[in-house]
């Protein structure tokens, strides 16, 4: 099932569109479409193997954009896994590379708040204003890790990546009821920013360093990237498709 | 010293569907058509990897940059009003296509009794109905008047649908395309309402359901159901969007060319008319004036007000005396609605941004309110959009929010869940309303918009009784656990919502209590035009795009016969 369907060749999304009978001529699409490689679905040249190849040596490479020190990004994994832990389902969120995905996007335009509005002057506001902290998500996070930390000594004196699961489950507890005391931010409110996080992480494309190998997709019945679901919209039964990334399309 | 340019017939502030049509129609009349965008150009062909959740619908890579510019907020006067620091209870677009790129298709038209909502609730219920503090107005044009530019904008957009819809107004003729699939998941609705004694119909959708050449020659490719389209472009060119239509129409004349990156900050007046705009080149920060002999704001409905406010063109509204009419009747929408959760695996991750049934018999004056303490009402809907992972994550109420349970659960439900949501109606409040802010500017030294808004005693009564029919039709479709949406309390800036925002511009028969006329030429400055959802009254039970594309094809008449005759066109 999953490979007939990964096989819609460029032909079929031509006719399927209508784009085939030349109706679109002049629009972007053709253009766009004259070097897809059908092969992309998945059928196995030399092409799709050297691609492969390199695929593998980029994840090899992944590190630490972001975090400067080891036990920040130990206590980020390990909060993360307990948000989203492995289970017979399959990986759980330091098995779909949350953690560096997280820390990938600190490093970028999410950590640094750069496409939301940050000038002053800045009050606190009623919940239903919504963020109005003058720190960046990067300074959040960054004083997030510090605070479990601080959170897992003052209970048990122990480090964060200490403690037993049981125990991280109290403290993150702890800070999703507020009553942890954070500076300029509520330990609330970075707990939704860690949750929504670990969700993005295990969920998105994995060209952004989580979801690994797909298989948050694939624990979940979603099949990313699908050009066409005209043929099995209709079915009364579930399909299951073999996920594929956006970055099948591209060249 | 900003630069002056050359003169144009018009100039339209802002290109999506309402600067798109004016465009359009004007520049096929042969007038010089110039659109100002302060965002990019974009086409079908940057969309081919658009099936990026994450990027498109967490980042909102086509939405607004609120670090130039976003807008204020307060639940009510006492409130000190705070920046909108990131988006969330709406989505405000930008670039090319605007909102019309992102959008999901739903294209209705509202009902005949929203156009004369003050006199035919009157006529039915007595004067009190409401309270005072409820400014309930007729729109200065009916259904009838209307319905000629409705048609129009359903034939550019290709909209497929079917005329079987008891309640809604008369049709000159039918829909230009077919309904889209009855899909398994739209049939358990359908059966349900229907055995509830409802009238289910399919989704007016600008999602098509075949390919379609509209009357200027645009093709419209058909929907492949990818489930991608709220919040995102689509790769086939099978979502009608202002760039793939209305855009390449004005281009054709050779009358039109569009300004990129053209942040309008002001609208010139001198005397009783406007002699053009001036705006900033986001990329060189430099100032330019575009002379022009019609100005047409374009925009959303919030910067359309703001532009006004800031030119110091008409009166603002004050809620404590009742007078000036610019920032008045602000509305919005309310979501009613429950889940389902069901034993059977289902394609929820398939879908179009339309695809849907809807049941019309607890919307407008459909069903009698003489008992209830609330006018109007709500679509009830059932929509297979397409659900993606990082947005869905349903549990039942028992089940916490993270950790193992939560995992398990949240991805057992992924495709075992189905909503019956209503968009409900809106009515304008006297506390209601947008203004200028005080402190907070945007990057260019503007003040930001103020927004004021509450939901009010006629939105939490019609959320029950609507929250109540939609756990009706749940419980009829078979749910094992039925989980109603809780009752509302404040209006919450955070979570998303509805971008359906209305009302600031309101039109209306007399410049005593509306900013534009029926043909949306402004009382004060025969020569300026405001289209969109800002001139809507108040906001009515469906999605707004189908009466803003009326509108917008209405005001572009108006604006060929001002440029021959001039005056006012009332």
């Amino acid at each position: 099932m999953a490979d007939d369907k990964k096989g819609l060749s460029r032909r079929d999304f031509l006719k399927t569109t209508g784009i085939a009978t030349g109706t679109l001529v002049g629009g972007g699409l053709i253009g766009g479409l004259v070097g897809y490689n059908a092969n992309k679905g998945g059928t196995g040249t030399l092409d799709k193997k050297k691609g492969n190849d390199e695929h593998a040596q980029a994840t090899n490479t992944r590190g630490l954009m972001f975090f400067t020190n080891q036990n920040e990004f130990n206590v980020l994994s390990q909060a993360v896994e307990r948000i989203f832990p492995k289970d017979d389902l399959g990986p759980g969120a330091i098995g779909l590379g949350v953690p560096f995905f997280i820390d990938n996007q600190l490093a970028g335009n999410y950590g640094s708040n750069a496409k939301e509005y940050m000038q002053g002057p800045f009050f606190a506001g009623e919940s239903t204003q919504g963020y109005q902290s003058k720190l960046t998500r990067a300074e959040i996070f960054k004083q997030g890790m510090a605070s479990l930390d601080s959170e897992a000594q003052k209970r048990f004196d122990k480090r964060f990546v200490e403690i037993d699961g049981g125990q991280m489950d109290e403290v993150l507890t702890a800070f999703q009821k507020n009553e942890v005391n954070m500076i300029g931010v509520s330990s609330e409110f970075f707990f939704k920013l860690l949750r929504t996080a670990t969700l993005e992480g295990a969920y998105a494309d994995p060209i952004y360093n989580g979801n690994i190998n797909m298989d948050g997709w694939r624990m979940k019945g979603f099949p990313g990237h699908q050009m066409s679901y005209i043929n099995e919209i209709e079915s009364e039964k579930f399909v299951k498709i073999e996920p594929k990334s956006v970055s099948s399309m591209e060249h | 010293m900003a630069k002056t340019l050359e003169k144009v017939d018009v100039v339209t502030v802002g290109v999506g569907w309402s600067g798109g049509i004016i465009g359009a129609e004007c520049a096929k009349a042969g007038m010089k058509v110039l659109g100002l965008e302060r965002g990019n150009e974009r086409s079908t062909e940057d969309f081919l990897m658009v099936h990026d959740e994450f990027r498109y619908a967490i980042r909102y890579d086509l939405m607004q940059d609120l670090s130039k510019e976003t807008i204020t907020f307060r639940n009510t006067r006492k409130m000190r009003a705070l920046p909108m620091r990131h988006m969330g209870s709406f989505l405000l677009g930008e670039g090319l296509g605007g909102a019309g790129t992102h959008w999901n298709g739903m294209t209705y038209r509202f009902l005949p009794y929203d156009f004369q909502i003050k006199s035919m609730t009157e006529k039915k219920y007595g004067k009190d109905k409401l309270s005072k503090d409820y400014l309930l107005k007729d729109w200065g044009i009916t259904y009838d008047e209307l319905e000629p530019y409705f048609d129009k904008f359903e034939k550019t957009a290709g909209i497929s649908g079917e005329d079987t819809n008891p309640f809604w107004g008369k049709r000159s003729s039918d829909y230009p395309n077919p309904p889209m699939k009855k899909t398994p998941l739209l049939k358990k609705f359908e059966k349900a309402s229907n055995s509830l004694g409802y009238d289910p119909f399919m989704v007016p959708s600008a999602n098509l359901s075949q390919s379609y050449e509209n009357p200027d020659g645009e093709t419209i490719a058909a929907c492949q159901y990818c489930g991608f389209c709220e919040r995102f472009g689509c790769e086939y060119g099978a979502k009608t969007s202002p760039e793939i239509t209305v855009v390449p129409t004005a281009r054709k004349t050779g009358n039109y060319d569009v300004r990129f990156h053209a942040n309008v900050i002001e609208v010139l007046k001198q005397g009783n008319k406007v002699t053009g705009v001036k705006y900033i080149d986001r990329q060189t920060g430099e100032e330019f004036i575009q002379p022009a002999d019609v100005v047409v704001l374009t925009s959303y409905m919030m910067n359309n007000a703001k532009l006004l406010m800031v030119s110091n063109i008409g009166e603002q509204y004050n809620p404590e005396t009742g007078k000036g009419t610019l920032g008045k009747n602000y509305c919005y929408q309310i979501e009613p609605g429950t889940t389902g959760f069901f034993d059977e695996q289902m394609n929820t991750f398939m879908g179009a941004g339309s695809l849907g049934m809807t049941i019309d018999n607890f919307n407008g004056d459909n069903f009698d309110h003489s008992n209830l303490d609330f006018i109007h009402g709500a679509s009830i809907s059932l929509t297979q959009t397409g659900n993606r992972p990082i947005l869905t994550n349903p549990v039942p109420p028992d089940v916490p929010v993270w950790g193992a349970e939560f995992k398990k659960s949240s991805i057992e439900n992924f495709t075992r869940t189905l909503s019956v949501f209503g968009q409900g109606a809106s009515m304008p409040h006297k506390e209601n309303f947008m203004s200028l802010d005080p402190k907070y500017k945007d990057v260019y030294g503007v003040p930001l918009l103020q927004l004021t808004y509450n939901f009010t005693e006629q939105d939490r009564n019609l959320h029950k009784f609507i929250t109540d029919k939609t756990a009706e039709v749940m419980k009829e479709m078979g749910a094992k656990t039925v989980m109603a949406g809780n009752p509302i309390t404040d209006y919450d800036i955070v979570p998303y919502q509805s971008t359906h925002n209305t009302g600031g511009t309101i039109m209306g028969a007399n410049p005593e209590d509306s900013v534009v006329n029926n043909y949306l030429q402004h009382w004060d400055a025969e020569n300026l035009f405001v289209v969109g959802a800002g001139n809507f009254n108040h906001n009515s039970g469906y999605n707004p795009t189908g009466t803003v594309g009326a509108l917008a094809y209405r005001a572009a008449e108006g604006i060929i016969k001002y440029s021959k005759a001039g005056g006012s066109l009332v």
